[in-house]
């Protein structure tokens, strides 16, 4: 029996759905033998806006969130992407990866999921403290999520790179607001419909799709995203635009330079804590 | 039995619950000044560069003046940008030389004989910090100079166990740090800066506010009898400038500010592209939200230190009451009653509460927020004691009928000035802290521990003080959510600001 393929639509993931660009913009997306995969949407401002909106919104009930029941859900995403392994590794490849690289690609973003799960109920006892007031105080320090981070996810990593970005910043009890990689977006909306069915709160993890050199101005410009995240080597102009527009809001700029996503060092605990704020409380000790 | 029987025709006890605290008509304060025969104050203070004390480049000079009497109490050396890359240049010397070659439990040795030598001469700091800055002796004498020793205290312990703090990482120091301090807590905020730095193995170009740079060049005599190696810590004096040429000079590798959110953006940005680190410290417009569970009078204590202490030049300062609808009333009679008793006045005096407003400057920046405040509908209430003929001195002032929007409410006045709003729930509290641009501090006071835990989880803000506020310690962790800054300074935390970690 013929069966003529149903092509997939790739669209966007906001607060949990899959809208496409409000702006009605695409661009095409190749494979490693320059034959069209899709059209992806180009976002625009507006999507951004929108995107952070719901995150913020997310934002409260996600960090309320118990660190052993975020610690679930980082492992119930994991299981999803087990599931769909098939599909990841058919994607990797058609966009350059060997059939072993394409494996290998998803073994390492399962198990980088499993590293930050494990983290959830872990940093604070590494990193938060109980501080030796010489008054009589009962003084402790905790950690405590940024706020809504927005996140270039790297641009030659486009599964186990995104899977490194993400992991780290939501199992701090942040939420996000991701631009994917922009050669080789499709990754990225895949890992959004297991993101979709893993229990995580829709606006938690927001994916975007489109270009940095437009979108680069509006993410560090928005005032009400805390932090920027990014890995990759940017260019001068571009380093010094997120920087300029982030002083407008004091937003932390969180600079992580990963080469080899593969590397020992490309996960720890530091990727959490980064995007975290540390907070004091003093009670008197007293009858 | 006659006493009591007296104590019943007074009209009003100060201590039962429901009457003005009345102390004046019952007794006076006689003025008990703190002699200030002691100290020297040079004439003129120059640089500290290298070791030495050397002229500025320029040879400008500005006049330092006590705000509690408007008189100059001498002059300091402006640094320009050829002083400021001598100052840079040195502390390179130092860093790449003799510093770095130190055992780390040397290094730790010297910052322990600074502690020591700051609490010997602390009756010298405190005076001088109170003459130069206006605040109350009382607080120069058991806040800043104690806890600055502390300080250096503290961070000498961790010079030789770095390798404990930071888990799975090896710290290694970032280089040069230019450090720009603010005019509310010049020698503690200098402890703060120059302490960890030290500790790390960094060595520090520090600019003093150019209000209050006495306590500085003090303390620059004391790194020099100390023994600490030359370039190690430099002291650059002069205004926005001088600081704009710390941040802007190549060879610095960090910067570290406190001060205004305002500045602290505009380094931020002048920071842009760059790869130097850096660390903020910045305004905050803290909430102070007592509900009706609280110990009434306790809440009062502790809103009239959150808001009145060191004339509410505190960054974390208290500065919005939010109170619970049904006790509203009751407590601001209770402030306004315990406002009455507050002493404004000579700074130097061991009685004074309230010293000094620092400057001028922020002299008229509080009064215009009092304007626009009545321009904003709001009802005014000072208290009516007297104030000093001369100098700068703001009465202790409420501000109530205010609306969240106010400019009153959401910008930072740094003054003595607190507004009063009320909440129903306690979500609408925490709402309404959130609410401005800052997340520095905020205070709760409730009798329920539980609600506690559940109002300091919402507040969005680098310090909770729960049933108390405005407290510090050296081990205890301080800093900003949102645009009161970046990093943390002080405990374990209070490192990572100076260290670069690799694995």
């Amino acid at each position: 029996m013929e069966h003529l393929e149903v092509l997939k639509t790739y669209k966007i993931y906001v607060g949990g759905n899959f809208p496409r660009t409000e702006s009605g913009r695409y661009y095409k997306v190749y494979d490693s033998e320059k034959e069209l995969l899709a059209n992806a949407c180009l976002c625009s401002r507006k999507d951004v806006r929108n995107a952070v909106k719901t995150a913020r919104g997310a934002f409260g009930g996600w960090k309320s969130r118990s660190a052993y029941n975020r610690g679930q859900i980082l492992y119930r995403i994991a299981e999803m992407m087990e599931s769909r392994r098939a599909e990841f590794e058919s994607q990797l490849s058609k966009i350059g990866f060997t059939a072993t690289e394409a494996s290998a690609d998803v073994n390492a973003s399962i198990d980088r999921l499993i590293y930050y799960a494990g983290w959830t109920d872990k940093y604070q006892q590494v990193f938060g403290s109980v501080n030796p007031v010489a008054s009589a105080h009962f003084n402790f320090s905790i950690l405590d999520p940024t706020g809504v981070v927005g996140i270039f996810a790297p641009e030659n990593s486009p599964l186990l790179g995104l899977v490194s970005v993400v992991a780290p910043v939501i199992a701090g009890g942040n939420t996000c607001v991701v631009l994917a990689s922009e050669m080789y977006p499709l990754p990225s909306i895949i890992f959004a419909e297991v993101l979709n069915s893993s229990d995580v709160p829709g606006g938690v993890v927001n994916i975007l799709t489109g270009k940095k050199e437009e979108l680069a101005e509006h993410f560090s410009s928005h005032v009400d995203v805390n932090a920027m995240m990014y890995s990759d080597k940017l260019s001068a102009e571009m380093k010094k635009l997120i920087d300029e527009n982030a002083s407008t809001s004091v937003k932390r700029v969180i600079k992580k330079p990963v080469e080899d996503w593969y590397h020992e060092k490309a996960q720890d605990p530091y990727f959490i804590i980064d995007v975290q704020e540390t907070k004091t409380t003093w009670h008197p000790v007293g009858f | 039995m006659s006493n009591t029987t007296e104590t019943k025709e007074t009209p009003y006890k100060p201590t039962s619950p429901n009457s003005k605290l009345d102390f004046a008509s019952i007794w006076e304060y006689a003025p008990a000044p703190e002699s200030n025969d002691h100290v020297e104050i040079a004439e003129r203070y120059e640089l500290f560069i290298d070791g030495k004390f050397v002229k500025p480049s320029k040879g400008r000079y500005f006049k330092s003046t006590n705000p509690a009497t408007k008189e100059e109490i001498t002059e300091f050396a402006e640094a320009t940008q050829a002083d400021v890359d001598k100052a840079v240049k040195s502390a390179r010397k130092a860093f790449n030389g003799e510093w770095s070659t130190l055992a780390p439990k040397t290094r730790g040795k010297y910052l322990y004989r600074i502690a020591r030598m700051l609490q010997e001469r602390a009756r010298e700091f405190a005076v001088l910090e109170s003459m130069d800055g206006g605040k109350p002796i009382r607080e120069s004498r058991d806040v800043d100079v104690p806890l600055a020793a502390a300080h250096f205290f503290y961070y000498a312990g961790w010079a030789d166990k770095l390798d404990y703090a930071f888990p799975g990482k090896k710290p290694e120091p970032i280089g040069v740090c230019g450090q720009i301090i603010p005019w509310n807590f010049p020698l503690l905020m200098l402890a703060w800066k120059i302490a960890p730095a030290l500790a790390c193995g960094n060595t520090v170009v520090l600019k003093p506010a150019e209000t209050t740079s006495l306590t500085a060049l003090k303390f620059a005599e004391l790194v020099k009898d100390a023994g600490v190696p030359a370039g190690v810590v430099n002291i650059v004096t002069g205004a926005g400038q001088t600081g704009a040429e710390i941040v802007n000079h190549k060879d610095i590798d960090k910067v570290a500010f406190t001060g205004s959110t305002g500045v602290g953006k505009l380094i931020q940005k002048s920071l842009a592209g760059t790869d130097k680190k850096f660390t903020l410290e910045l305004g905050g417009k803290g909430a102070l939200i007592v509900f009706e569970d609280a110990p009434i009078d306790q809440a009062v204590e502790g809103i009239i230190n959150a808001i009145f202490f060191n004339q509410g030049h505190v960054c974390c300062a208290g500065s919005r009451l939010l109170v619970q609808e049904g006790v509203v009333d009751l407590v601001v009679q209770k402030l306004k009653d315990r406002m009455e008793t507050l002493i404004v006045g000579d700074p130097l005096d061991k009685n004074t509460d309230i010293g000094a407003i620092n400057s001028g400057q922020q002299f008229d920046t509080i009064n215009s927020f009092l304007e626009i405040g009545v321009e904003e509908g709001a009802d005014v209430y000072q208290s009516k004691c007297s104030i000093p003929e001369n100098g700068y001195f703001i009465r202790p002032t409420l501000l109530t009928n205010v609306a969240q929007s106010n400019r009153v409410v959401q910008e930072e006045i740094f003054g003595p000035v607190l507004t009063v709003q009320t909440f129903r729930t306690a979500d609408e509290a925490i709402d309404k802290a959130n609410n401005t641009p800052y997340g520095l501090a905020g205070g709760v006071w409730t009798d329920k521990g539980s609600k506690i835990f559940k109002v300091g989880a919402g507040l969005r803000s680098g310090v909770v003080w729960a049933n108390t506020y405005n407290k510090f310690d050296p081990t205890s962790p301080f800093g900003g959510y949102k645009e009161s800054g970046v990093g943390r300074e002080g405990g374990l935390h209070g490192l990572a600001a100076y260290v670069n970690l690799k694995k």
